[in-house]
């Protein structure tokens, strides 16, 4: 099982702040769970689009669409930051 | 130092008072505190909305923004010749003029102190995540991140043209 966390306006768009799931075979990486996730239709298939400025952590650490993603992890994603 | 994420404001000269008390025998040698205190404006930050901001909501990844605040205040120490920083960064409800961050950093001297606090600033708006919404008579909506925001965090990185000069010789 991996954990996911959504983030902000993405939260709410999607209407749930987190979820854990199964991550199906071949889903290894943050840019190929982005793909999972879009292709679920509705909000998902618009948050998610590849257009879409989304920011990713994989553990807790700012991550790139090639970062792996495994069993365990935690990974969220969230629109570009705006704090201070 | 640790750095803070709350919901309580903060007293400047009390977090500089700890800051300071916290060095023990380095306390001393410090000759220089350069503090930065973001403040809450009325001015919406979202193009084609022209009522003022009536009241802000802060958001955060709890666990992740102290790690992120962390690694930035390491990075500040291991570039500048400071004692030790401080940042905290309020979150949840907000309204104009409240305090919403404070970054202190102590050292020996002044331009090390001002551009460690100045990068620390620089980073932090671009790499902690916390996210705002405004509400305006016109209801709410997260504001948009700022491409001036990348260009600040920029300059800092190693052989940018202009970039500050790290610690010295």
């Amino acid at each position: 099982m991996a954990k996911l966390l959504y983030f902000a306006g993405l939260r709410e768009a999607l209407g749930a702040s987190g979820e854990s799931i199964a991550l199906p075979a071949g889903i290894d990486t943050v840019g190929r769970l982005r793909a999972y996730l879009a292709a679920r239709g509705g909000a998902w298939t618009e948050q998610f689009a590849p257009e879409r400025n989304l920011r990713a952590a994989v553990n807790q650490e700012m991550a790139t669409l090639e970062t792996a993603v495994g069993e365990g992890d935690e990974v969220a994603f969230f629109p570009p930051v705006t704090g201070g | 130092m640790p750095v803070r994420v709350q919901t309580a404001d903060f007293d400047l000269s009390s977090e500089v008072a700890r800051l300071r008390a916290a060095q023990g025998v380095l306390a001393a040698q410090i000759g220089a505190i350069a503090t930065f205190v973001g403040t809450v404006r009325d001015v919406n930050e979202n193009r084609g909305i022209s009522s003022k901001v009536a009241a802000l909501t802060l958001e955060h990844y709890p666990g992740m923004t102290e790690r992120a605040l962390e690694a930035i205040v390491d990075q500040a120490k291991a570039r500048w010749n400071i004692i030790d920083a401080l940042v905290v960064h309020r979150v949840g409800p907000l309204e104009p003029q409240d305090q919403i961050v404070l970054v202190a950093t102590v050292g020996g001297h002044r331009g090390e102190a001002f551009a460690a606090c100045e990068f620390i600033m620089d980073y932090l708006k671009t790499r902690a995540p916390f996210w705002k919404k405004e509400r305006t008579a016109q209801g709410e909506h997260w504001v948009d991140a700022r491409e001036t925001d990348d260009v600040a965090a920029a300059k800092w990185a190693v052989g940018a043209p202009g970039a500050a000069s790290g610690k010295g010789p």
